[in-house]
This record gives structure tokens, C-alpha cells and sequence, in this order.
């Protein structure tokens, strides 16, 4: 594990950490990570000299309609400028032009400039992972040399701070983006296609990100959380993350999720559920190993909570009308012993 | 006019027309450059595919993607038909700005025989393609091509058709000369367009 | 000295000539210029309403976080119809109609080229309009966004019919376009009054002759690219599906190689506007105006040389994306010149400060704002923050409103005395303005700052948390305030066109030739046509000779002129009125919406068109007996 020794001036927000009551960090104009923070920097020039060309044009505009002499439809035209070329005039407008030209190659420049530092991250020790969107959730694999250290979450990314993150970016059905702009810029996820988009996040906290290209019915119900934690604790969610789901305790405290475990099997829910550890192996829907651990549900759309979860499971269509989860009608006490089980895969 | 005007001595305040042609030639005829337009339109949309077609072979591994490039035999015998074909047409459009009707009935009569043949060799074409347009990118592409120029064929003989047609029946005027002269020049482009097409259909796979 | 004139007899034979034939099959029938476009504003400003009363059901459903106004499937439907209705039913459209009626008249000439062509684009325009609103109000409304990327428009992902009518609707609008074109280029390369060379053409016809190229090259690609979408899901090609070998970037290129190009078709026509106005307000020609036509010039080749900037988040080398950033970024030197000009002009102007102006000068703060903001999308880097943010959504807001509309409803204020005889009232013009440009603003700023908050576009709705609901709420109330300022636009047309000051022929003391005739101008838009010495013909010395005589009266014959110097050619005659522009669009009607139900409604369909057009073409005898009777052959005179 390394933190990159380059002090990451923040733009704005002093530290991330977000408390319940503020708003999810997703804004291009704190950034938390050293490629949001180079284009943080070009924006701020580029603005900068927007905003003085747009004061200059605008003031010089109204000085014009200000000192000219006013007339109306009768007052004779001018065509003096028809005998007599406006030598002068048109020398100013010359040089406005010349100016305005310097400055977009000054734009130009900071673009290059900009580029080639976002293509400088050093990339040791980067942490791969493989985000592939689907109508409307996002599914992560966690790549690695060694095919068994490799896992499958969904919805929620964990990253290290301080450590590069390689993103392969790929879709299974309709073009989808990512973006987390507290991180960096966005990347299409193009059906066909791979894409890598990357990164490193600098300062812990938790980043949202949202998919911004129009995908259909919920695109705007897909949502992702970036969660850049200290290495540490990083490799212990990896960790974690590689375990199959833990088996229910032992005796009665762990009754209801054996039924709930059972339930999970029987009813709809491993036709299109993963959950490692048991016989549940489809890939249609997230990956639910470890679900528990995940701050939302519904691809950022609902807390995890028990309530949230429990109207989910039996009518999402309610909640995100389209997606392609079917409504799971059940008893209570089903629900109770199978939500007994889900809170049990951490 | 009132016939008053014509007794009257030229005044120098008005430029006087009534001297002037009512109809003329090439560039000078608003329908040549009618004609231009769409010429322009119709290779910007050949060109587009083309450059699609181009797109695709290089995003593809194979290419074809599946089975082989089209037969050569008929394709290439219409290519032969069709610049054949602009014998003709040069023929009819000499006679048209000469505003000899006759040679322009001869010649237009001849043109639509050799439409015929081209049309129906055509059929023969897509029957030898080998691909179809539903099997794979290459395919749709191939088909595409060939299916934007067969309109144009199809179109191009049909308004020589209704030309042909009138210059036998009339009522005729010195504005349909220029209008033999026009359909001509689009015939040009039509076959014309067809090289490369021909060139990217028939040999982009084999190259 | 008086100018000639046609004795009163002659005057009112020309008139009965030009004029429309009366009654239903009158209507149907017309093709004088004027009439199709009014009729051709008139339908574009209604799309234009349409268009504005989506956006308003849009920004009430965004006007709180998790809105109820409408569910996921409407908003969707209501964005993709919104701006779909605003870029292909009204933007070019409606520069083309104001084109239409402007231009003979500004070059000096009775009508335009192909007048049966210029009604068929419009009835085949409304045609495709009317069919897609219909689809709508059949909640058959396209879905998938306004430029409908695949796969999501592909049939696995789209399987109702709503693309396809999408799809075909382009078809609809591009061919009127195309054929729109066409008929400007040569009006005003072959139409032109005697001795109005190249270089005295008004800066508004340059405008118009740069666009018409440019959609001449441009809109074939989205032809293409509608056509490839229909054959996709239709008959099944496999042009744009990657698992045969098809590309989703392909629909990409051909639409944006298309796209890019039509936002500059939709602002390069106002930039004529804009020199019109400028000129006659400050009462001085515009500066530059070698520099004027180069800088149109430039901007429409340029334009073509952008698209791949609205990709910048694909996986395009990245190479290949900086050289487009340097071209989105040149190419706004020819508009910083033409507003460097046009400021120039104000500067040594005395200025007439009245409602027309006052639209175009918030081009000088709306458009210069959305052009900045075009420079930071420009650059790749930054493009990869903003793009698919609501910070596009409201930069092109600031360039189409500011670059586009804002100028047309000057145009509209400085026109409508010359449309309809009388003039627009003052003082509700300026409510108008002040209300629409505070509105704008109120309505897009926020939109810039949204986005840089992370707001997505395209998005149904927005959770309370993201605390993006004030700023929305505050675009909500703008967005008001623009339909109110509309309103006081339609009042104010309605009244003034009763009661409205009578305008006279010339009542802002413009230059140029629309301005010579009565407003509205005659059936036949000159009693003699003028010969043109100078740029603006009005301000200037009349110099002789004045005007054009041996023209016919009682038939409509127009006198075609060389392409560069407008030098005497020859003389044609023009059909008078004909149902067979309406018939055929008609049958084309029936072809293309068939076709979006199978693929063999071509071939059957294509009989009636075919019948159509032949009845269209072919000559009517007893006109061509009267023609051949007084035929010059090019060859009897020597030229």
C-alpha cells in the first residue's frame, strides 16, 4: 500500500466525511482524487477566462448602444464607410479577432496540458476491477492474477485511497456511463466495446456516482457508491468479499435464516441471484453474497435497511416500475425468515 | 404587355428582356442546378455508406464475416451495361441542346432497352451476392449499398421513362429539350456513382 | 425623378396572375412563395408552442425532488417529443420558411426556384409533423431521446413501434429539408435581380445560400442513419448490432457527422437576422462585409469538421478527440469576428433602439454565454465532467435560444409589418422581451450550476438528498415566465394584425429590397423588377437603368440571371397552381407511414407517388401551346 506523497490541494469541502444529514457527494467541483483535481484545475482557468472575455464583450456592448446617438427610421443612413474604407475599425476588429484566437490556443494548450497529466497516473499497485452496466444496476468484478482471489459485488465499489484504480468498462445491453465526478471524469460503457477508465481517490469517504447516459426506463434510478476507505481496511472488505456467504449460526438464534436460506433456493429469487455458498448461481441479477455490507439497495436507490428492503423484495415494480425483477409475493412470516437470512450475508 | 409599350422609344430607365431566350442549356437552366443539388445529396449518401462499409471491415476480425464475396460475373457484366449505356445517353443529350427531336426519341428509346437490361441483370446481381442482408453487419452493409443504388436506378428509369414517353406524345416545348438534357446528366451520375459501389461491393472483400 | 411604373391595367393583370386561385381547391393548390411561407412560419411556430408545452410539463415534474407529475415512461416520451418537436419540427424548418418569403424579395425576384417543389417540402413537413404528434397523443410517443442511440433504440430494447415512427419522422423532415435546399440555392444563384452581383447580395442571403449547402451535406447522414435504424429493426440488418458484427459508435458518427452541422444550420441563418437589424437600426451598413460572408463561409464548412466533440466519453483514441478540440475551439473565430463586426457597427452607428433590436442584442449576452460554454465543452477533459449533465443541457439552451430564437423573434418584430401591412405593438414587444430574456436566464443558469452538482440529464426525477431542489425549482419558474412572454408574443401578433399601426411600405428605413413594395408586398412581389447598383438599394442613389421591362404580365414568367454577376440570361415561365405538390405528399405520406409496418409498403406505395409525380410533371397543353407561340430559342439570340 501506497499514499502518493503529491500534496491534493481540495477544491471547496474540507474533508469528506459525510455525516447522515449532508448531501451525497456527487459534484465535479470537490475533488477528492487526483484526476477530478486536474480537471478541477483546467476548469477553473477556462472559467476564468470565460467569465473575463463574457464581462468584456458584454461591457464593450453596452458602451456602444450607450454613447452612440440615438435615431429613428427617418434619420438618413451613414455610407460614408462606402467611400472611405474604416482603416481603423476594421484594425480593431483585427486584433479583437487575434486576441480571442490567442486565447482559445491558450484553451487549447491547457486542454493538452490537462490530458497528458490525467494519462500520467502512475498505475503500481492498482487495484482492477471490471464494471459492467446493465439496465439499471452496475455490476463489479474484481479482477486478479490469481483466479481465486477474484470476486463479484454489485452496486457499491470499495477502492483504497491512495492506490490506482483500473476500471474495465463494459455493458451487456445499452450504452450506460459512468460517473463519479467527486473522482473523475465520466466514461461511456459501450456494448461491443471496452473502455478503462482511471483513477485514484485521495481523501477517504463515500462518493456517489450516477449512470449518465439515458438507458432506458430507470435511468435515472441507477446509481452507484464509491466507498475509498484507508488500504487496511480495504483488504479486509476484499477479504471479505472473497469468503462465500457465511452459513447461518448454529441452533434456534439461526432458524430463521436457515428457512430464509431455503426460502432464497425455493422461490424465484436464484433464478436470477448469485449467492456464493450455496446453490444460488445465476448472474442475471446482482451478485447478493454480501448484501448486508452494502449501504443501499435498488443500485442507490433505497437505504439497506430491514423495511426498505422487506418492500423491495415483494413489489419492486412499485418502487422502480420496469426494472426486471419480478414482484415476489409472500407471506410475512416467509418474508420475516427470509430477510432473517439476507441480513446474515455481510 | 400592353401593345402601347412596344411603340414607345427605349427608355433609359428600364432594361429590357423581352429580347431574351425562354429557356437554356446547362448551368444556365435553374434545373441543372436542381438537378446538381440532388446529385450532390445522393453521393454524400453513397459516400456515407461506402465509408460505413469501410467502418465496419475494420472493426470486423473476417470479411466477410461469414462465406464468400459476391460473384464477379454480374456484377461486372452490368458495370459493362451500364457505362455501355452512357453511349446513348450522350447521344440523346447531344440531340437535345441541338433540338432535334428526332434523334432525341431515337436515342432516349435506346437508353430505356438498355435499362431493361440492366434492370433485370441487376435481379441476377442481389440472386449472387452470397449474403444476406439480415446475416451479419457485412451483409446489411452489402445490401444496403445495393439497395440505395437499385433505387436509384429504379427511379432514374422510371422519370426516363415518362420523358421518353412525352417527347413521342408531346405537348413539347423548348424546356423539355433542356429537360432530356438534365435527365441525362443525372443518368451520368447514376451510372457513374455505380464504379465505386461496384468497386467496394465486388472487390472491398477481396482486397 | 418618379420610378417607371406598370400602367394600372398591367398592375392588376400581374396581381390576378400571381395571385392564389380562390376556394378549397384553391388552398390546396396554392404555390405562390408568400402563402406557402406563411403557411410554413405558422406551422413551425405551432410545433414551436407544442414543443414549449412539453418542456413545461418536463420542468414541472422536475420543479421538486421525486416528483409525481408524470411516471418514468411519460418523461421519457416528453423529452425525447420535446426535443425532437424543437430540432427537426421547428429549428431549420422555420429558418427555411422565413427564408422562403424573404429571400426573392431581398434579391429582387417574383418568386423561387421550383415553386411546386417548395409546397410539396411543406405539406410533407406538416405531414411527418402531424403523424408524430399523433403518435403521441397514442402514447406511441418516441421514447429513446431525441437522437435515439443505439442499442436502446434497437428493437431488443425498443420493441414498440415509437422508434420507428421516430425514425421516420426524420425521413419526413429531412426530405422537406433537402428539398427546401435545393430550391434556395438556386433562387438565389439564378434568380437574382439584374445586377446584384455575389458581392451585393444581402448578408441574410448569404446566410441562407452557406446553410442550404450544408444541408445538402449533412442531412443525408441522418437519412442514412434513420434508414439503417428502420432496416434494423425491421427486416433485421445487423448494422448496428455488435454481436453480428455491427457497431453502437457507427449510429453515432452518421447521426452527429449530421448533428453537429444542423445546431450551426440553426445559427447561421440568425446571424443573417441579426445583420439585417443591426444595419437598419444603427443606420449604417454593416463593417466588413467581405469578413461577414467569409466568416458564414467558414462556419459552415468548419462546422463539419466537429462532430466527434459530442463522443468525447467513448473510447475514441484520444488523439483523434484533441484534434476536434482544436477545431470546436477555432472554429469560434469566424462568430467572434462577425460579433467584433457587428459590435463595430453599433459603435459607429446612431441607434434606433427599438423591440427588433432589442432581441438581438441578448444574442450578445445569451449566445456569447452558450458559446463559452461551447469552449469548455470543447476540451475533452472537461467535456468528461459536464457531458450528459444538465450543464449541456444548458449550454445548448444559450446557443439555440440566444444564436436562434432570440433572433427570430426579432425577425418576427422586424417582418411581421412587411408580412401583414401593419405593425406589432411596441410597448407589449417589450414586455415580451424583457419577460422572455429574464425568463431564459431564470429558467438555464441554474441549469450550468446543476450540473457541475452532479445532476445527470435524461433523469425522470432526483432524490431530496442530493439538495438539487432549489435551483430546479427556481428553472421551473423561469420556464414560466418564458411561456408567459410567448403568450404576449401570440397576443401581440393577433391584435396587431387587426389593429395594428398600418406599416407603409418602409417603417424602419431599411436598405435592401424587400422594403421597395407595398407591405404586404403584391402577388408578384415587384411591379417591375429592379436592377440592383449598390448593397442596399434603398439607402442609396437610384441609378439607371431602374427596372426590367418585357417581362409578361399575364403569365408568371421570372427572369433568370448568371450565378456571379446576375448578368441578363433568360426568361421562364412558372406554374401557377397545381394539387399535385399536395397529392403526392399525400402518397409519400402513405409510402412512409406504411412502411413503418412493413417493409412492402414501398413497393406497393410507391404506385400512387409515382402517379403523382408523373401528373405533376407532365405539361398541360393549352400552356404549352401559349408558350410555344412566343419561344426564344437560345440559338435565335445571340447571347
Amino acid at each position: 500500500m501506497r499514499v502518493h506523497a503529491a500534496f491534493i490541494p481540495i477544491l471547496g469541502m474540507a474533508a469528506a466525511t459525510e455525516t447522515s444529514s449532508a448531501a451525497p457527494l456527487q459534484d465535479a467541483l470537490h475533488a477528492y482524487g487526483i484526476q477530478a483535481w486536474h480537471i478541477g484545475r483546467l476548469w477553473n482557468f477556462t472559467l476564468g477566462l470565460c467569465a473575463l472575455v463574457f464581462t468584456a464583450i458584454v461591457a464593450v456592448t453596452l458602451v456602444a448602444l450607450w454613447r452612440a446617438p440615438r435615431s429613428d427610421a427617418r434619420t438618413p443612413p451613414d455610407l460614408s464607410s462606402l467611400e472611405r474604407p474604416e482603416r481603423r475599425i476594421h484594425r480593431t476588429v483585427a486584433w479583437a479577432a487575434g486576441i480571442a484566437t490567442l486565447g482559445l490556443l491558450a484553451l487549447l494548450a491547457a486542454d493538452v496540458f490537462t490530458s497528458r497529466a490525467l494519462g500520467r497516473l502512475p498505475l503500481q499497485d492498482a487495484v482492477n476491477i471490471e464494471l459492467i452496466g446493465h439496465q439499471w444496476w452496475w455490476e463489479a468484478r474484481y479482477l486478479d492474477p490469481d483466479s481465486s482471489r477474484q470476486f463479484v459485488t454489485a452496486n457499491e465499489l470499495h477502492i483504497p485511497v491512495g492506490r490506482p484504480v483500473i476500471v474495465t468498462l463494459r455493458s451487456d445491453d445499452v450504452i450506460h456511463t459512468l460517473w463519479v465526478p467527486n473522482l473523475h471524469g465520466k466514461r461511456d460503457m459501450i456494448p461491443g466495446r471496452t473502455a478503462t477508465l482511471q483513477f485514484r481517490a485521495d481523501q477517504p469517504g463515500t462518493y456517489r456516482g450516477q449512470c449518465a447516459e439515458f438507458c432506458g426506463l430507470e435511468h435515472a434510478m441507477m446509481a452507484l457508491l464509491v466507498e475509498a476507505e484507508p488500504n487496511a481496511q480495504y483488504e479486509a472488505w476484499a477479504a471479505r468479499q472473497r469468503q462465500p456467504a457465511p452459513a447461518p449460526a448454529a441452533g434456534p438464534a439461526g432458524d430463521a435464516a436457515r428457512r430464509g436460506h431455503d426460502l432464497f433456493l425455493a422461490k424465484s429469487c436464484a433464478r436470477c441471484h448469485t449467492i456464493n455458498g450455496t446453490g444460488a448461481t445465476a448472474a442475471l441479477g446482482p451478485d447478493l453474497t454480501h448484501l448486508a455490507g452494502r449501504k443501499t439497495i435498488g443500485a442507490g436507490m433505497l437505504p439497506n435497511d430491514g423495511s426498505h428492503l422487506a418492500s423491495w423484495i415483494l413489489d419492486p415494480q412499485t418502487l422502480k416500475p420496469g426494472v426486471y425483477m419480478p414482484v415476489n409475493p409472500m407471506r410475512p412470516d416467509e418474508l420475516h425468515d427470509l430477510l432473517a437470512y439476507l441480513e446474515t450475508l455481510k | 404587355m400592353s401593345a402601347a409599350q412596344d411603340h414607345k422609344p427605349q427608355d433609359p430607365a428600364l432594361l429590357d428582356v423581352k429580347g431574351l431566350p425562354t429557356f437554356g442549356f446547362g448551368h444556365r437552366s435553374p434545373m441543372w442546378w436542381g438537378t446538381m443539388g440532388l446529385v450532390a445529396i445522393e453521393s454524400t449518401v453513397f459516400a456515407l455508406a461506402i465509408m460505413s462499409y469501410f467502418y465496419l471491415r475494420s472493426h470486423a476480425g473476417a470479411w466477410p464475416m461469414s462465406g464468400l464475396p459476391p460473384d464477379l460475373l454480374w456484377g461486372t457484366v452490368n458495370t459493362g451495361i451500364m457505362v455501355g449505356s452512357m453511349i446513348p445517353n450522350h447521344f440523346a443529350k447531344r440531340a437535345a441542346e441541338r433540338l432535334d427531336l428526332p434523334k432525341v426519341r431515337l436515342w432516349m428509346t435506346v437508353c430505356m432497352l438498355v435499362s431493361v437490361a440492366f434492370l433485370t441483370v441487376r435481379v441476377f446481381e442481389f440472386k449472387t451476392l452470397n449474403t444476406h442482408w439480415d446475416s451479419d453487419a457485412y451483409g446489411s452493409i452489402v445490401w444496403m449499398l445495393m439497395g440505395l443504388h437499385t433505387t436509384h436506378l429504379i427511379t432514374d428509369a422510371y422519370d426516363s421513362l415518362v420523358l421518353t414517353v412525352l417527347m413521342f406524345t408531346g405537348p413539347l416545348e423548348g424546356k423539355r429539350f433542356v429537360d432530356v438534357s438534365e435527365n441525362a446528366g443525372y443518368w451520368y451520375f447514376v451510372v457513374l456513382s455505380w464504379i465505386p459501389i461496384y468497386a467496394v461491393i465486388y472487390w472491398g472483400a477481396r482486397i | 425623378m418618379t420610378a417607371p411604373h406598370l400602367s394600372p391595367e398591367d398592375a392588376a393583370q400581374l396581381e390576378q396572375t400571381w395571385r392564389d386561385p380562390p376556394g378549397i381547391h384553391g388552398w390546396f393548390s396554392a404555390i405562390n412563395h408568400k402563402t406557402i411561407s406563411l403557411r410554413f412560419m405558422i406551422t413551425t411556430f405551432v410545433f414551436f408552442v407544442l414543443g414549449g408545452l412539453l418542456a413545461l410539463a418536463i420542468r414541472l415534474q422536475l420543479a421538486g425532488p421525486d416528483g409525481k407529475v408524470v411516471g418514468a415512461d411519460m418523461y421519457n416520451q416528453l423529452f425525447t417529443m420535446h426535443g425532437s418537436t424543437m430540432m427537426f419540427l421547428f429549428a431549420v424548418p422555420v429558418m427555411q420558411a422565413v427564408a422562403t418569403y424573404l429571400v426573392p424579395l431581398m434579391i429582387g425576384a417574383r418568386s423561387v426556384a421550383f415553386p411546386r417543389m417548395n409546397a410539396f417540402a411543406y405539406w410533407i413537413f406538416t405531414l411527418g409533423g402531424m403523424m408524430l404528434f399523433l403518435a403521441f397523443f397514442l402514447n406511441l410517443g418516441p421514447d429513446a431521446g431525441w437522437f435515439a442511440y443505439v442499442p436502446l433504440s434497437s428493437l431488443q430494447y425498443s420493441p414498440t413501434k415509437r422508434v420507428d415512427i421516430w425514425a421516420q419522422m426524420i425521413t419526413f423532415t429531412e426530405m422537406a429539408g433537402l428539398m427546401e435546399a435545393i430550391v434556395l440555392i438556386t433562387t438565389i444563384l439564378k434568380m437574382r435581380a439584374p445586377g446584384m452581383t455575389l458581392n451585393r447580395m444581402p448578408l441574410f442571403v448569404w446566410a441562407i445560400l452557406a446553410t442550404s449547402f450544408m444541408v445538402l451535406f449533412s442531412m443525408p447522414a441522418v437519412m442514412l442513419a434513420s434508414t439503417a435504424l428502420i432496416t434494423d429493426r425491421l427486416v433485421n440488418t445487423q448494422l448496428f448490432n455488435p454481436l453480428k458484427g455491427g457497431d453502437a459508435l457507427l449510429w453515432q458518427h452518421l447521426f452527429w457527422f449530421f448533428g453537429h452541422p444542423e445546431v450551426y444550420m440553426i445559427f447561421i441563418p440568425p446571424l443573417g437576422f441579426i445583420s439585417s437589424i443591426v444595419a437598419t437600426f444603427s443606420r449604417r451598413p454593416i463593417v466588413g462585409y467581405p469578413a461577414m460572408v467569409l466568416a458564414v463561409v467558414a462556419t459552415a464548412f468548419l462546422a463539419f469538421g466537429l462532430w466527434v466533440h459530442h463522443m468525447f466519453a467513448t473510447n475514441l483514441p484520444e488523439l483523434g478527440k484533441t484534434f476536434f478540440t482544436a477545431a470546436s475551439l477555432m472554429i469560434a473565430i469566424p462568430t467572434a469576428l462577425q460579433i467584433f463586426c457587428w459590435i463595430a457597427t453599433l459603435w459607429t452607428g446612431r441607434i434606433n433602439l427599438r423591440t427588433p433590436l432589442l432581441f438581438v442584442l441578448a444574442f450578445f449576452v445569451i449566445l456569447l454565454a452558450g458559446g463559452l460554454t461551447g469552449l469548455m465543452l470543447a476540451s475533452v477533459s472537461l467535456d468528461t465532467q459536464l457531458h450528459d449533465s444538465h450543464f449541456v443541457v444548458a449550454h445548448l439552451h444559450y446557443v439555440l435560444m440566444g444564436g436562434a430564437v432570440f433572433p427570430l423573434f426579432g425577425a418576427f418584430y422586424y417582418w411581421f409589418p412587411k408580412f401583414s401591412g401593419r405593425m406589432l405593438n411596441e410597448s407589449l414587444g417589450r414586455w415580451n422581451f424583457w419577460l422572455f430574456f429574464i425568463g431564459f436566464n431564470l429558467a438555464f443558469f441554474p441549469l450550468h450550476v446543476l450540473g457541475l452538482q452532479g445532476m445527470p440529464r435524461r433523469v425522470y426525477t432526483y432524490p431530496a438528498s442530493m439538495e438539487w431542489g432549489t435551483l430546479n425549482f427556481l428553472s421551473t419558474v423561469g420556464a414560466f415566465m418564458i411561456a408567459v412572454s410567448i403568450l404576449l408574443f401570440i397576443i401581440n401578433v393577433l391584435r396587431s394584425r387587426r389593429h395594428g399601426e398600418p406599416a407603409g411600405n418602409d417603417p424602419w428605413g431599411a436598405g435592401t429590397l424587400e422594403w421597395s413594395m407595398p407591405s404586404p408586398p403584391p402577388a408578384g412581389n415587384f411591379e417591375m423588377v429592379p436592377v440592383v447598383h449598390a448593397r442596399d438599394p434603398l439607402w442609396e442613389p437610384a441609378r439607371l437603368p431602374s427596372h426590367v421591362s418585357g417581362l409578361a404580365n399575364d403569365y408568371r414568367e421570372i427572369l433568370v440571371t448568371s450565378v456571379a454577376d446576375a448578368k441578363l440570361d433568360h426568361r421562364l415561365w412558372l406554374p401557377s397552381s397545381s394539387l399535385a405538390p399536395f397529392a403526392t405528399a399525400l402518397a409519400t405520406t402513405v409510402l412512409f407511414v406504411g412502411s413503418i409496418f412493413t417493409p412492402w409498403a414501398v413497393v406497393w406505395a410507391a404506385v400512387p407517388v409515382a402517379i403523382g409525380a408523373t401528373w405533376w410533371f407532365w405539361p398541360k397543353k393549352d400552356i404549352v401551346e401559349q408558350r410555344t407561340g412566343s419561344e426564344v430559342s437560345p440559338y435565335e439570340v445571340q447571347q
